[in-house]
């Protein structure tokens, strides 16, 4: 049971928890954005690019620490 | 997304996934002969049909704009992995993705195991190590071709870019009959990355109800989006680099 969960989990999650859980944050407040008629995809291309670059330092950092 | 983009997308994505698979299997075969690990690779074929088959009509089935978010997310997640990675790679900060590095490692850890589950002809060891291997990544295959596919309306021309991404992967496994070390992984994991991305965010995207301008052909702009974001990063990753190692 442990390694069913842990085969998914790292299928969909990878090695990068942050991603996953920003993606989620991304699109409820795109929704929330899009329902009251606001630009949704302007968020979405900050927010989504935003991620990648954290994403990206906290690996640089990680790296540098080593 | 012409009918052309589409094919050339999931030959891109599903040509990463089999690269892999069959590191694994030329590993195996080398050392341990061929008769398991094809075996193996075999099973895991049938294997993966029959959850294709299971899984491709019950996506097909779900609403659009639900599918849309939860594959949509979930090739977002995936593209940025991979995005992240591959920047890494490029910026210096992680080691280039050496597949003859990891034909070594397979052929000792397959050396290290010895040949003490061999059973009635059969090479058990082997069999799981191919099964495995191909399974796993056959399953990242199956899922970008119902996604891309389901999404596009057209799961024959996904199938399509599959299907020749492993005809070609496999002739030149056979043709090089070696660790495909010459396959520029970093550039193709780079280029998916960009692809599963821009598709990822267009989909989600619109499936909670964002209105993109210009509808499909953002998926253009998105893509030149996410590819200056991530050469900016490699620069600055390099730049970053250097500056460390003369401090």
């Amino acid at each position: 049971m442990k390694a069913f969960f842990r085969f998914w989990y790292d299928f969909i999650v990878g090695d990068d928890w942050v991603v996953a859980v920003g993606v989620v944050a991304v699109l409820g407040i795109a929704a929330v954005l899009a329902g009251a008629g606001a630009a949704g995809w302007l968020w979405a291309c900050v927010a989504m690019t935003g991620l990648l670059v954290l994403s990206v330092w906290r690996a640089a950092r990680a790296h540098d620490r080593r | 997304m012409s009918g052309a983009v589409l094919v050339l997308a999931a030959f891109l994505a599903c040509a990463v996934e089999m690269v892999e698979a069959t590191t694994i299997v030329l590993a195996v075969g080398v050392t341990r002969g061929w008769r398991s690990p094809l075996l193996g690779a075999g099973a895991a074929t049938v294997a993966l049909v029959v959850v294709i088959g299971v899984l491709g009509p019950a996506l097909v089935q779900l609403p659009i704009d639900a599918l849309r978010i939860v594959v949509g997310g979930l090739l977002l997640t995936f593209g940025l992995q991979w995005l992240r990675k591959a920047v890494l790679r490029a910026g210096g900060y992680k080691a280039l993705h050496d597949e003859d590095a990891i034909f070594q490692e397979e052929v000792a850890l397959v050396e290290q195991e010895g040949g003490a589950r061999v059973r009635q002809g059969m090479d058990w060891y082997a069999f799981t190590l191919a099964f495995k291997g191909v399974f796993l990544e056959g399953l990242e295959v199956a899922f970008i071709v119902l996604t891309f596919g389901t999404n596009e309306g057209h799961i024959g021309l996904a199938a399509i870019g599959a299907a020749a991404a492993v005809v070609v992967v496999a002739i030149v496994a056979v043709i090089v009959h070696a660790p495909l070390s010459r396959v520029p992984e970093n550039t193709l994991k780079f280029s998916v990355g960009l692809m599963l991305t821009s598709f990822g965010a267009f989909w989600s995207t619109e499936g909670v109800g964002v209105k993109w301008p210009g509808s499909d052909a953002a998926i253009a702009g998105l893509f030149v989006l996410f590819l200056a974001v991530s050469m900016g990063l490699v620069k600055f990753l390099q730049t970053r680099s250097t500056r460390l190692a003369t401090a």
